[in-house]
């Protein structure tokens, strides 16, 4: 569904290593970069194997710069960006994109806001148009009634997101217990219906005037187009529109530590419990980001790994498991959840994943387990250099997290680079330590809960 | 703005050039949308089609983007010749094709797919069972045996199948977690009644997974799986003289068998309009599913349905999500859609409502379904077919999204040039045949109106608004006593 909210906040895009198999090349993604005077940033890639062109816009703003008692709100700015701007009567950004063929969407994260169109090739003048016309003149016609419409809308996708799904509220609660207060990743994305409730109509100027400044936006743009024509059409649409005032500086957080382990639980409508592990590790691109990006799929990716293999293939106590390295520009967290079958107790499941915890610390993994791993993770990154749309989130995605567009082949080195040892060596030292446990219970089942975790201290 | 869009509309079909004119460099008159050049020409790969002798189609279309290739075996059969008392036996059977083969374990095939770092999934669906492969050219040899191995040799080990079992019975019962699947599940076993397959779960229910053995599966095996039955569609990095003799090489000794012919009676359509109302005690919105039994993939009204369904439920600006989503703010988005199989399927319109505007939902989707039955607005039915048409090169993009959208042409013998008419077959469709289908396919007086929600707070309400009789419904889709 279109204006979805990415929660998600780890991008894997990997490549591989040294295993026996025939490597195929890590294309790399031809492009050019330039920045306009009033500070916008530019990133072009030429594409023309389909006559579609992706426009790609990120904002550096995301739910980690929200102030207290507005969380949620960068998010509800994304839905506001469709309501309408100066010379775009509400309702005619969509109308326009979709009788020229083209398609749109935006997303937030903790890090970042992004908007993309994909359009026929003929198209592009448009959704330059209606992309710039809100970067520069979205205030002269929003008013309370659009921002109350989309506060609705907002409302009704967390509701549909989070309090209507089973275990849906489990993420924010365990943010709110990761972090300490005040952290910018103490809350999520979509927010709380009460501080949704809070929005003004003073917020949304502020907050537009602040970060929605061609300053602290880049657009990249993938696909089927004349970049001299295009040029000239960036200049024309974008170049008028005034620099904002320099950002306020993003909170330099120190690193996470939960000082002890920590266990919560949360009581929902759900026919089978689930217990939620997470562990402070490491940002986006830092040095162990990788070894653990491969040590969550050595643990729960595939019938052979490891917690799968025992827990739900072996023994079959388990429904699900799931493990990943969830790092953004700040911080990062490493989670496991894994849900019982019926009548089968957390407890016991426990046991088994202390158990394969401890083994992943006290020795290497095979050869084999990390060829598997590396192998997989190149095939998705290959996979990612089929759309346009997708290359044009991917340099917009390096040119913020990495400091350049051009970083594909180094992010294949990392993860060329990743020993065995490595794997044992961040098993120690992040999941040895103290860690956030929630269990989601079902209504009136306290009993099902976790209140210790057996082998790894 | 109307201006542009008059000539959006001279350049549609026709558009034989490419080129752009852009505006000069000149300041640039914000407060107009630009003035377009004529959309690309559509140019969709060729799909060059050969037949084995054993039966076996082959589509192959080249892509020579990326050093990668998909291949997606479609058998014409699915879940709707499950045996009768025993649905989920045609999902089953593609869910154990990875399970085991006479020369490879679980397990192992597990490994390999890792290994190797590609992609091999198994799917079914009303009407066909498929298996895809996604690898890149570097690892195709050892990919295709694989994907070989879980297509002919298949050996539906009892120990998998028991694992299976189990958690398919536990998949059974999280399904009651969530709202959007019990109205999915209810709406189909309403509308269809107990006896037509499509009322029956594709998954299974728990009484037919309980009673399965793995002879139900061989069985659907034996009888289904067949090279004569079958299309094989290659997209990617390849060379198709070069790809064919490796197919041939590979499935060549696939023995052909005879498929059992089946007709499907159509289920008989509602008398009136029935709100059933399943009860889901607090739930935050309420799940709507409205609709009736719709049309076969072989309708001549196929683009008429299309776009008249753009314009009522199938795009962003359609009626439904602006009103519902856009105007009043009551859901995240609100759709409607035909779902076409050999058999008529289900019309469905959709969404997820706050609670509290439940009934006010319920009046403005019945406000919607009735208005699509006058004419459409000259401009309304332009956009929708701009849409359409302007927006398929962007469905030919990947190897993967090629395969997808040649599967319902393998399905439902499509013509090879289907894709290359498209937009000539969607121009054609006036205001007049929009107003025909609405009218004869969207009938406020006899729809199925399921929601799931709090009944407790909904149902008074729903009862007042007299859109028809209220009907209490379980998770299944029902009766309940009171």
């Amino acid at each position: 569904m279109r204006r979805a909210l990415l929660v998600s906040i780890c991008y894997l895009i990997t490549v591989i290593p040294g295993s026996s198999l025939e490597a195929q090349a890590v294309p790399r993604i031809a492009f050019e970069k330039y920045t306009l005077p009033n500070g916008l940033e530019v990133i072009l890639h030429e594409d023309h194997s389909t006559p579609i062109v992706a426009v790609n816009t990120w904002y550096k703003v995301g739910s980690g710069d929200e102030k207290p008692g507005r969380t949620g709100f960068a998010h509800l700015f994304e839905h506001i960006m469709f309501m309408g701007s100066q010379n775009v009567p509400v309702g005619v950004f969509d109308k326009e994109l979709e009788a020229a063929g083209g398609d749109n969407n935006g997303s937030t994260t903790e890090d970042r806001t992004n908007y993309y169109e994909l359009v026929p090739s003929n198209a592009l003048p448009l959704a330059l148009w209606l992309d710039s016309d809100r970067m520069g003149f979205l205030l002269p016609t929003m008013d309370l009634p659009k921002l109350d419409l989309q506060r609705d809308v907002v409302k009704n996708e967390r509701r549909q997101s989070v309090d209507n799904v089973p275990y849906g509220k489990s993420e924010e609660i365990i943010l709110a217990a990761l972090y300490p207060k005040g952290h910018p990743y103490s809350w999520s994305v979509i927010g709380s219906m009460e501080d949704l409730s809070a929005a003004s109509l003073d917020d949304v100027k502020n907050f537009f005037r602040t970060y929605y400044a061609p300053n602290n936006a880049t657009l990249s743009i993938a696909g089927d187009f004349d970049p001299v024509k295009t040029k000239a059409l960036i200049q024309q649409y974008f170049a008028a529109i005034p620099r904002g005032p320099a950002l306020p500086p993003r909170p330099n957080v120190p690193a996470v530590t939960v000082p002890k382990d920590t266990f919560l639980v949360l009581e929902d409508k759900v026919q089978l419990p689930r217990a939620f592990y997470t562990w402070p590790t490491v940002k986006l691109f830092a040095s162990d980001d990788a070894a653990l990006d491969v040590l969550a799929a050595v643990l729960a990716s595939g019938k052979n790994s490891r917690l799968y293999k025992r827990l739900v293939y072996d023994t079959q106590m388990a429904q699900a498991v799931r493990a990943s390295q969830q790092s953004s520009k700040l911080a990062g967290f490493f989670q496991i959840d894994v849900t019982p079958k019926p009548e089968q107790s957390l407890a016991a499941i426990d046991k088994i994943v202390q158990e394969e915890l401890q083994r992943l610390m006290n020795e290497p993994i095979t050869a084999r387990e990390l060829a598997r791993v590396q192998n997989s993770f190149k095939a998705s990154f290959l996979n990612r250099m089929a759309s346009v749309q997708t290359k044009a989130d991917i340099l917009n995605q390096y040119n913020y997290m990495a400091g350049t567009p051009e970083y594909v082949q180094q992010d294949a080195v990392r993860y060329e680079r990743v020993t065995r040892a490595d794997v044992q060596r961040v098993a120690r030292l992040y999941l040895a330590k103290p860690k956030v446990v929630l269990t989601v219970v079902p209504e009136g089942k306290r009993e099902m809960m976790l209140t210790s975790t057996g082998g790894a201290r | 703005m109307m201006s542009q869009r008059s000539i959006r509309s001279l350049v549609l079909v026709a558009a034989a050039t490419g080129l752009q004119s852009v505006a000069g460099a000149q300041a640039v008159d914000r407060s107009r949308a630009p003035m377009l050049g004529p959309p690309p020409k559509v140019s969709l790969p060729p799909i060059i089609t050969r037949q084995l002798p054993n039966g076996l189609k082959l589509m192959i279309v080249e892509q020579h983007e990326l050093p990668v290739a998909d291949f997606v075996l479609v058998v014409g059969s699915g879940g709707t010749v499950d045996p009768s008392g025993k649905p989920g036996v045609a999902n089953l059977t593609s869910t154990m094709l990875v399970e085991g083969t006479t020369t490879r374990s679980s397990l192992e095939i597990a490994d390999q797919i890792a290994y190797l770092g590609i992609g091999l999934g198994t799917n079914s669906n009303w009407d066909a069972s498929t298996v895809s492969l996604h690898t890149t050219i570097a690892q195709l040899d050892s990919a295709l045996a694989l994907f070989a191995d879980v297509i002919l040799k298949p050996s539906f080990p009892t120990s998998e199948f028991e694992r299976i079992r189990k958690n398919r019975l536990t998949e059974l019962i999280q399904l009651k977690d969530r709202p959007t699947a019990i109205a999915n599940q209810a709406y189909a076993s309403i509308l269809y009644g107990a006896s037509h397959p499509y009322g029956q779960a594709l998954i299974g229910t728990e009484a037919s997974i309980t009673g399965m053995a793995t002879s139900d599966l061989v069985s659907y095996y034996k009888t289904h799986f067949f090279p004569n039955n079958s299309t094989l569609i290659i997209v990617g990095d390849v060379s198709p003289a070069q790809i064919e003799k490796k197919i041939a090489a590979i499935f060549g000794g696939w023995q052909r068998g005879t498929v059992p012919a089946y007709t499907l009676t159509n289920a008989p359509k509602a008398a009136g309009t029935t709100v059933y109302l399943i009860d889901k005690p607090g739930a935050a919105q309420s799940s709507f599913r409205i609709g009736s039994i719709g049309v076969p993939r072989s309708t001549k009204d196929y683009f008429a349905l299309t776009v008249m369904n753009t314009i009522l439920g199938g795009s962003f600006t359609s009626r439904l999500n602006q009103n519902l989503r856009e105007t009043r703010g009551y859901t995240y988005g609100a759709r409607s859609g035909f779902d076409m199989r050999r058999a008529a399927g289900p019309f469905t319109a959709s969404a997820e409502i706050v609670a509290a505007k439940t009934v006010s939902g319920l009046i403005e989707f019945m406000k919607e379904l009735n208005a699509i039955r006058t004419a459409v607005p000259p401009d309304e039915l332009l956009k929708a077919k701009r849409y359409l048409q302007l927006g398929l090169p962007a469905d030919f993009e990947t190897t993967q999204q090629i395969a997808t959208v040649l599967v319902p042409v393998a399905l439902y013998n499509l013509p090879l040039d289907y894709y290359n008419n498209y937009v000539q077959n969607v121009e054609a469709i006036t205001q007049a045949e929009v107003q025909r289908v609405a009218r004869e396919y969207i009938n406020p007086s006899s729809l199925a109106i399921v929601i799931v929600g709090d009944r407790k707070s909904i149902e008074t309400g729903l009862k007042a608004v007299g859109t028809g009789p209220i009907s209490i419904r379980d998770f299944f889709g029902k009766p309940v006593t009171q």
